[in-house]
């Protein structure tokens, strides 16, 4: 675990992605005291550019752009960790139970895996969104939902090679139950594929739930990065701050997810950089 | 016929049949959203544009409304399978001949945009896996992760703020001028001056996923023993690398296309929709706002079947091209 952790911090990309990503939950802990205005209150001055009243300059409607920036930090943030919490559970029962079984259970799970798999997430999002109608918990729950393949199929590979070690063999020999032995021996020694998929699935989630919201499918109650460029589409021509704060925020959000996922990869299979290079 | 081309025949049919499936399902899919949703079928049918109640009538009559499920879904599958998807009272028009008018500018826009990714995606693996960790190198890993990492809707509006507001070197939205001869060059030339700012969009991130592949497939290709052998026949650098290696460097692009081409699609739609380009996506965007159902699930049906059909392609296309692939 040490000698994991040194091999992250020390690869630079990896490092600033984390940093960037604790820096972002902090913000989101401190938006009460960081952002005093309310990111949907219709002010006076519209398309005032940034300066010392507006850091990130307003809108259209005279709404404070850091104060949306801010506060959309805390809608992609709980969408990227719930959907991808949600997504990795499921891809883990699916993957395991396959890799498992075996046999019939594992050819039907495969192939509702592919059926998902092949089905564009982001059209069929916009579907159940635009029909049953916008939300932050239904944007989360479908991004869960719509996510699990990649899991479910690194899940299954790992444990079917896993499965016949001479270690489980083993543990099977003491008698324990099915449960026991996937939960407590095989799964942990299964576990890391999915961690890198995890923290990618966040970033996939961050960047989904923001074009959804382009799309004008984002939760109406709340602020959030995709409604505001969503809102600056109209606006280009009136100020470049529409769309650079909320876009940029994406943008570093995404990258910093992706960096972290890369360097657990990379700090996980040390080889893997040696033949890259 | 040759045992070659009868074994290429059985496998191209056997994976159509693994095909089939998958349709039901997608099928299936549709039709569970359309009774899951809230509110009545009849709504989601029609759409949210009134209709006239005898249509409405008809409707209910012809996908057996007050009958059981499953045979609500075998009428609804015979439907489809005529090519009916369905009336956009929005459009005042069948909803196949919407998509199908659509249809053109979406495919312009996204073979425009593959094409662009493909040889300069190629072209920057190609080059960076001759001088690894060189500085075009590492603008090519730098370019792989941003393209990985932006928002497609933002790399339009930044593009059009630049090129199109500031600088005012290309058209910032829509396919063709309206001031443009209707016909002949001057309509061609305003439609490649409206094309390239969103083709470009579209196409970094397959650009950023295709020199990544191909510089990966060449720095292991150009390790094995064909190409020690080459060198040591004494064949020059450059055949080496552009007959010998890069020939087999494309197997995987191919497969990376194929594979993402929904992602294609879904970039496509968000992209048409910053630009206002003509197409499917800007389609789906005007219905969702519209609130016309028909015309929302027929172009999600007609997307899914699009996957499959360009997925059972990639498989063929792979198998055709790499002798090694049992078929």
């Amino acid at each position: 675990m040490r000698s994991f952790a040194r091999r992250f911090l020390r690869n630079l990309p990896a490092a600033a992605g984390a940093a960037w990503v604790l820096g972002m939950i902090l913000v989101c802990a401190l938006v009460p005291w960081l952002a005093a205005s309310d990111p949907l209150r219709v002010g006076g001055d519209a398309f005032a550019p940034p300066g010392a009243a507006y850091w990130f300059g307003t809108d259209n409607q005279g709404r404070d752009i850091w104060s949306g920036i801010l506060h959309g930090a805390q809608v992609s943030l709980a969408v990227g960790f719930l959907a991808a919490i949600t997504s990795s559970s499921i891809g883990v029962a699916v993957g395991a139970a396959a890799g498992f079984h075996g046999g019939w259970v594992d050819s039907f799970l495969m192939r509702v895996t592919e059926l998902f798999q092949i089905m564009p997430r982001f059209f069929l999002a916009l579907i159940i969104i635009s029909l049953f109608g916008a939300g932050i918990g239904k944007v989360i729950f479908v991004i869960g939902v719509l996510s699990w393949p990649p899991t479910a199929r690194l899940i299954r590979a790992e444990f079917l090679t896993l499965k016949h070690r001479d270690f489980i063999e083993a543990a099977r020999a003491t008698g324990i139950g099915d449960l026991t032995l996937c939960f407590r021996q095989i799964l942990p020694n299964a576990m890391a594929p999915a961690v890198v998929a995890g923290s990618l699935d966040i970033a996939q989630a961050i960047l989904l739930e923001a074009s959804l919201s382009f799309f004008g499918l984002g939760d109406p109650n709340l602020i959030s990065w995709g409604t505001m460029l969503y809102n600056a589409q109209g606006y280009l021509r009136q100020g470049w701050w529409l769309s650079i704060f909320p876009g940029a925020a994406i943008f570093l959000a995404v990258l910093a997810f992706n960096l972290v996922g890369d360097g657990i990869n990379e700090a996980l299979n040390p080889r893997l950089r040696e033949s890259q290079g | 016929m040759d045992g070659t081309t009868a074994t290429l025949f059985q496998f191209v049919l056997r994976r159509a049949l693994q095909a089939i499936p998958l349709l039901l399902g997608v099928v299936v899919v549709n039709f569970v959203i359309i009774h899951l949703a809230p509110g009545n079928p009849i709504d989601i049918l029609v759409g949210d544009f009134p209709a006239p109640p005898e249509y409405v009538a008809r409707l209910s009559r012809d996908f057996g409304l007050d009958r059981p499920l499953w045979e609500q879904l075998f009428l609804y599958f015979g439907r489809l399978v005529q090519g009916d998807l369905g009336f956009s009272f929005a459009n005042r028009q069948p909803v196949l001949g919407v998509i199908l008018d659509r249809l053109p500018a979406t495919l312009l826009l996204s073979g425009t945009a593959l094409v662009l990714a493909a040889v300069l995606g190629v072209a920057l693996g190609v080059l960076s896996s001759r001088r690894p960790y060189s500085i075009l190198d590492n603008f090519t890993s730098v370019l792989s992760l941003v393209g990985f990492s932006m928002p497609v809707f933002w790399l339009g509006q930044l593009l059009i703020m630049g090129f199109a507001l500031e600088l005012r070197w290309f058209p910032a939205q829509g396919m063709v001028s309206l001031r443009a001869d209707p016909s002949g060059w001057g309509r061609m030339l305003s439609i490649a001056a409206h094309l390239i700012l969103p083709a470009l969009a579209l196409s970094v991130r397959f650009l950023a996923l295709n020199s990544r592949i191909s510089r990966a497939s060449m720095l292991e290709i150009l390790r094995q023993e064909y190409i020690v052998t080459a060198r040591a026949k004494g064949l020059s650098e450059g055949r080496i690398v552009y007959i010998h290696a890069l020939r087999n460097s494309m197997l995987p692009i191919v497969t990376v296309i194929g594979f993402n081409f929904g992602f294609l699609l879904a970039g496509s739609a968000l992209v048409e929709t910053v630009f206002a380009w003509p197409g499917i996506g800007r389609l789906l965007y005007d219905s969702i706002t519209s609130r016309d159902y028909p015309v929302i699930m027929g172009i999600f049906l007609a997307v899914c079947a699009g996957i499959i059909i360009v997925n059972l392609l990639t498989d063929i296309a792979y198998a055709y091209l790499d002798p090694r692939v049992k078929l």
